[in-house]
């Protein structure tokens, strides 16, 4: 059995080792009051929005300019200090939560209320699920026939340019950027003439199923805009592929890419019209990827 | 060799060795993607007992890709000792799994046979041990490595400080060394990632490192994981490097599509043994996991594990100093979910340290993985049991240039506290020299704080 006088010995030793790392001091005893733990109704900050680039955490640093210096010069999280030889309460707390904002955006469905506010038809691939999409990027780029002909009638295949969102590895990025960036994109290709396919919505979509879709529309360029994979730092960094007359399989360098499209990034609207731009490019070229010197 | 089996009154029939080998692997999704796996427990459990009974002659005789046809079986056959696979190559899979575990067996016996052991054997065993057989047939291997400074001791520990940077910023990545560093990271390799894979990039980042080392004494090495050729050239323009690097993979297609040959890795230790700054003699660092090569379509048929333990038996020939296993970097088509990643770990580690490779392990994760961050720290201390001789070192564990989680400084120490291992013996006085760590390798009061190097 552990006596009471043990406990007190090795809760001192802990103390005083806390004291030598310079973690901050212990919370003071609780004092006996009266209803010391009442509900209230405020609402705790929100850990994910604070900025880490000049929270500096190690106690009496050698060289604080330094540190402060250093932390700006790097997004890793430096400066954390450590409880023993593990993270402190917030550092962990603020990697798990940064992890699950990642972790959502790849596993939630984009919502059925946000298709149909953007007026986007639906299509999937041969994914049957989130799961199947993760483990089966060969299904992620193909469409069964009834979808194929579905997306025949819808589309059309009189569209010089077919332009479409697919969800890839994050619900997030789509949801914050696509619809600011298809826009500046309509506008900056209907001031030229060029006519585009009404925008429609990819289900599990990797970005080889635009191969799929050339395929299916006879469209002379593709842009797909789909969500990356997400980072700890953000989630709603979104891409934009483009090809001219693709196919199934088609080499990856015949892509051209306009990638991290956040607001961190290239903002949503300025990259629509830079892709426009890279459309009628590609149109006059007739090119794109490595083939298009750019 | 006898392919079929009954297993509970039903007959188990397989294709080929390459049939048994894949569906004898515990599941992961790459295999399953590929439509190799065994479609049941009991076909999978069949798999196994019918692997059990091959010899390794069998399996010698059998050569799941051609030598003619690929490079890496050509030159893992010209490299196996057949003086020592003379002696076991009647043993079967199963009787080679109960000699590793035995207490008559030392590491010491595992490592004298390890050249006459085929890398598809090494696999084969691993395919039929629980993850307990493969901590404890591992823990007995210890296969040390020298470059600058000697890393895989017994009773040692080390890491490799990752101070990756999403731009290639020069001050970014020294304060992330920095404070790897003081949490007593670095010891394996200062090692960055470029963003950049270029001649003068490569160069600048070698130096960068170099001179830190030099200004502050550190006993360790350094290295930039440009592509193989941009290191060598950079070392032939005058950078400072002691190791080389390179990701290997399994099949001669798939190392195309690394852009590497079997003699342009001779060339490389040639290069770093002539201009490189480390005695040596291990002076190449390799990179392999489960998967690549099927990420690019370039498995040539064989199931993603048996691939890995081919890297290990190409990477041996040119005694490496580092060969770093991070197989759940690729993604959830090739490993699904924790349970996944932690097997591949634990099969990888003990599959190398068997080919005698000084084995360092980076159980990572990506966001778009069931996998989390317990499951990670699980797989992490299982392979710490195991022995590894290193991990990485990421700040927070979290990699801001190359976007997945891998083990931090904190992990680093952690490991080292928890079963009593210090560093690399150099890197451990320098540690307690700089009042870093105290004689137990414990972390000082001071240890945490970069701006001691400011």
């Amino acid at each position: 059995m552990i006596s009471e006088n043990d406990i007190r010995k090795y809760v001192t030793e802990i103390l005083k080792d806390m004291a030598a790392e310079g973690t901050s001091s212990p919370p003071p005893a609780a004092r006996r009051s009266a209803a010391s733990s009442v509900v209230s109704d405020d609402i705790l900050p929100d850990i994910v929005e604070k900025d880490l680039s000049d929270e500096i955490n190690v106690p009496n640093p050698h060289n604080l300019e330094a540190l402060k210096a250093i932390k700006k010069k790097t997004p890793a999280r430096i400066g954390v200090w450590r409880t023993g030889t593990r993270y402190l309460t917030d550092t962990m707390l603020r990697f798990r939560a940064d992890h699950a904002v990642a972790m959502d955006a790849v596993f939630t469905e984009v919502p059925e209320e946000w298709t149909a506010r953007h007026n986007l038809p639906k299509f999937r691939t041969r994914c049957e699920n989130k799961d199947i999409f993760l483990t089966r990027p060969d299904l992620g780029r193909r469409f069964d026939p009834q979808e194929a002909a579905k997306i025949k009638s819808l589309v059309g295949q009189n569209n010089r340019v077919v332009v479409f969102v697919a969800d890839g590895l994050s619900t997030t990025a789509i949801t914050t950027n696509s619809m600011d960036t298809l826009k500046s994109l309509n506008d900056g290709l209907s001031s030229s003439g060029i006519k585009t396919s009404p925008p429609f919505f990819v289900q599990y979509g990797r970005v080889g199923s635009e191969d799929s879709i050339s395929e299916i529309t006879g469209a002379e360029v593709v842009v797909c805009l789909i969500g990356e994979r997400p980072g700890l730092i953000t989630s709603e960094s979104m891409s934009a592929y483009l090809c001219y007359k693709a196919y199934l399989d088609i080499p990856e360098a015949k892509r051209t890419v306009v990638s991290n499209i956040h607001r961190g990034g290239t903002p949503a609207v300025e990259a629509g019209s830079y892709i426009s731009d890279l459309v009628k490019l590609m149109l006059e070229k007739k090119a794109s990827g490595l083939d298009l010197k750019l | 060799m006898i392919l079929k089996t009954k297993l509970a009154g039903q007959v188990y029939a397989f294709k080929s060795l390459t049939d048994v080998m894949a569906k004898a692997n515990d599941e992961k999704s790459g295999d399953v993607l590929l439509d190799r796996a065994a479609r049941t427990v009991t076909e999978r459990t069949a798999a196994k007992v019918v692997l059990s009974r091959i010899t390794l002659e069998d399996i010698y005789e059998n050569p799941l890709l051609a030598p003619e046809k690929d490079e890496v079986s050509r030159v893992l056959k010209e490299d196996l000792g057949l003086g020592i696979y003379e002696h076991i190559k009647k043993w079967t899979v199963g009787e080679l799994r109960n000699w590793l575990l035995s207490h008559e067996t030392s590491g010491e016996d595992i490592l004298r046979i390890s050249r006459g052991i085929e890398a598809e054997a090494a696999a084969a065993v691993a395919k039929i041990m629980t993850a307990m057989d493969l901590v404890t047939a591992a823990a007995k291997i210890s296969v040390p490595s020298t470059c600058a400074t000697t890393i895989g001791l017994p009773g040692t520990l080390s890491y490799r400080n990752q101070p990756n940077h999403p731009s290639d910023d020069l001050e970014g990545i020294k304060a992330s060394l920095a404070e790897g560093l003081s949490y007593g990271a670095g010891d394996a390799v200062f090692g960055v990632n470029p963003v950049e894979d270029t001649v003068e990039n490569t160069l600048a980042i070698l130096n960068l490192l170099w001179d830190f080392m030099q200004k502050f004494k550190v006993p360790t090495q350094n290295c930039v994981l440009a592509h193989v050729t941009t290191q060598m050239k950079a070392v032939e323009k005058g950078a400072y490097a002691c190791c080389l690097f390179q990701s290997l993979a399994g099949t001669q297609l798939a190392n195309d599509g690394f852009g590497v040959t079997a003699s342009m890795l001779h060339e490389a230790y040639d290069c770093i043994h002539k201009l490189g700054q480390a005695p040596g003699p291990n002076l190449l660092y390799f990179e392999t996991g489960q998967g690549s090569e099927q990420s690019i379509d370039a498995d040539g048929g064989v199931d993603l594990m048996t691939l890995e333990a081919r890297c290990y038996g190409l990477a041996r020939i040119y005694k490496p100093f580092m060969l770093n296993n991070v197989s759940g970097f690729i993604g959830p088509e090739t490993l699904y979910d924790g349970r996944q990643i932690i097997r591949a770990t634990l099969e990888d580690h003990f599959m190398g340290k068997l080919l005698g490779i000084p084995m360092g392990m980076a159980p990572c994760y990506t966001n778009h993985t069931k996998i989390n961050q317990d499951d990670q720290e699980i797989a992490t201390m299982l392979a710490a049991l195991a022995g590894a001789n290193y991990y990485m070192g990421v700040p927070v564990g979290d990699d801001v240039m190359l976007a997945y989680q891998d083990t931090s400084y904190h992990d680093d120490a952690t490991l080292r506290e928890l079963l009593g291992r210090t560093p690399a013996p150099e890197f451990f006085e320098w540690m307690k020299k700089n009042e870093l760590m105290d004689e137990k390798g414990r972390l000082t009061a001071k240890a945490g704080d970069a701006s001691i190097f400011y």
